[in-house]
């Protein structure tokens, strides 16, 4: 049987949802204009105001917004209420010139644990399950949208935080966890020494909601298999609230977006042009319910497909796929966001040529980040100890500005090799698309 | 009282330490001693040879990264007990080594240490205030 979180919502018919998108678009590009001077301007760089915004016909009258404008905009330039009405703040994994940080009021953190509840539910879940929470805590939006999410759906909710996977595995077992939210990775990793420590018969696990990371189809069938579980995907981005944007249903062919709150639209990256439902391009998203950190057609740079046909789980919401790709260069490892500007950032900040090679595999279903760089006659020393430590600096000053863990590799002058034109400079081996 | 060793940059994987045998051999380079430090991912080499200055260029023009360190040369009996009165004086005098490798003379039944230490000049003075000469550059030729 399938549950919903809200049913007249999830179920709605497509006039209904359509209503909803035209009535807030007008409301949230209105609200903009009138309280954020960064989206007015933009709006009046391209001769558009809010008269012009009539109903999601007009939406391709706006402008794009990208990354890059919110890190213009850093730290408060697109915060749509005042400071005294935002009550949360969360941001992107990252680095100080990349940061993004969102801001919420309360109405919006209701509404991001709304969908949440409605990706649980989706997945089974019930007031009377365990949910286990391995997502990060913090700034990272994966434990708390999760939290929430099952808070509203009223589950007994352990807030389990990343790591420490004795810890995670002694609490499922004797708290009798149902479902279990994470990254699929560590999922992977749970289900690997579940078996190893013969525990499969001691595990309620009855499905997972995995989602910050891509992850294939094989994955998702050894994670189901292990665990005896069945595993949902869920998507979403910190610019636009955190997962819950769009979850899986019991079909397992696409994730729903929460069309009440966010408008999708799919673009050609190269000309912005709005592509037909059906067609890969970049995924465009509209947030027309948010106070706090409305976003109006932000690019996330994720390429997928949209669908429109109907769901055998009951739901009307449109469907997207699995992220096929990237229409810039950020790299996902482990779950955080690392772009290859950063590791270049701080290989010329340490004195290193700009000449490097980054490699990102996945051994053990954990994502591993290499990065190779030449040596210099200025960092080299006859002192082993020195030359060492030299590498241990540039590693944590790697992990300072990525939040993960590189690998560094110093190799001889001139080894990398030099490519006509664009430089090669990221290899990964993981074959996520 | 010092002799100059070449410190060689080279990765940790298959075939580095035959390539750079083959530049020295292609210039006709003799080495007297040869050590070798690793890491998981590089190492460094160190030799002694009889043309220092033209061996640098060779490396150098080859793409090698190497630096000329100034180390000291100590010849011993090659018999049990002869480094251990050396070892003994220079640790009683508090002369920390950094690293020190060995070789066999050709022409007398000795062997020559090198040693890496922080202070040479320290060094040198407990050694040259025991009665142990070290060697200087020229003179290693003829060992």
């Amino acid at each position: 049987m399938e549950h919903y979180y809200q049913p007249e919502i999830e179920c709605a018919s497509r006039e209904q949802i359509r209503k909803w998108q035209d009535e807030r678009l007008v409301h949230t590009v209105k609200h903009v204009y009138e309280h954020v001077p960064y989206y007015r301007n933009m709006m009046e760089e391209k001769g558009v105001t809010p008269a012009d915004i009539k109903s999601i016909d007009d939406l391709h009258k706006l402008p794009f917004l990208t990354k890059d404008d919110l890190r213009d905009a850093y730290p408060y330039g697109l915060l749509a209420v005042p400071l005294s009405d935002a009550v949360r703040i969360q941001s992107t994994s990252g680095t100080t010139g990349r940061r993004v940080v969102a801001f919420y009021t309360q109405h919006d953190l209701d509404l991001w644990d709304d969908c949440c509840a409605r990706a649980i539910m989706a997945a089974g879940g019930t007031k009377d399950d365990v949910v286990h929470v391995s997502y990060g805590y913090g700034l990272f939006t994966g434990g708390p949208g999760l939290n929430g999410g099952s808070h509203k759906v009223g589950s007994l909710t352990l807030p389990m935080s990343s790591g420490n996977t004795d810890r995670q595995i002694q609490f499922m077992v004797d708290l009798g966890s149902t479902i279990l939210c994470c990254t699929p990775s560590y999922a992977a990793y749970l289900a690997e020494t579940v078996c190893e420590r013969g525990l499969q018969d001691q595990i309620k696990l009855k499905a997972g909601i995995f989602g910050a990371e891509a992850w294939s189809e094989e994955m998702r069938q050894d994670i189901q298999n292990k665990l005896g579980i069945k595993a949902y995907d869920i998507y979403g981005l910190t610019e636009i609230s955190g997962p819950g944007v769009s979850f899986e249903c019991s079909a397992q062919t696409g994730m729903h977006i929460n069309e009440d709150h966010f408008i999708a639209e799919i673009i050609d990256p190269a000309t912005g042009e709005v592509l037909p439902d059906g067609e890969k391009g970049e995924l465009v998203f509209t947030s027309i319910t948010k106070e706090a950190f409305p976003l109006i057609r932000y690019r996330t740079r994720d390429i997928c497909v949209l669908s429109h046909e109907k769901c055998p789980c009951g739901r009307t919401h449109v469907k997207m796929t699995k992220p096929m790709g990237r229409s810039d260069d950020m790299l996902i490892v482990k779950g955080v966001n690392v772009f290859p500007s950063q590791i270049e950032t701080v290989l010329l900040n340490k004195g290193y040529p700009a000449n490097y090679q980054i490699t990102v595999s996945r051994e053990h279903n954990s994502d591993k980040l290499e990065v190779q760089v030449e040596m210099t006659p200025e960092m080299f020393s006859d002192s082993l100890a020195q030359t060492a430590k030299r590498e241990e600096e540039l590693v944590a000053a790697l992990k300072a500005m990525l939040g993960i863990y590189a690998q560094v590799q110093l190799v001889a002058p001139k080894s990398i090799a030099r490519s006509e034109g664009k430089a090669v400079r990221v290899i990964d081996k993981r074959n996520l698309y | 009282m010092t002799v100059k060793q070449i410190s060689v940059f080279l990765e940790n994987k298959p075939n580095q330490l035959a390539e750079f045998v083959k530049v020295l051999n292609e210039n006709r380079i003799d080495m007297r001693a040869m050590s070798v430090a690793d890491t998981k991912d590089f190492g460094i080499l160190r030799v002694i040879v009889d043309d220092t200055y033209k061996t640098a260029c060779v490396l150098k023009d080859a793409g090698y990264i190497c630096s000329i360190t100034p180390v000291l040369a100590v010849e011993i009996p090659d018999e049990p007990g002869g480094l251990t009165r050396l070892l003994t004086l220079l640790g009683d005098n508090g002369v920390n080594l950094e690293y020190t490798y060995a070789f066999i003379t050709r022409r007398r039944d000795t062997a020559c240490m090198i040693f890496r230490v922080e202070d040479n000049e320290k060094a040198i003075e407990v050694l040259t205030k025991n009665g142990i000469r070290p060697i200087c550059q020229d003179a290693l030729t003829e060992l």
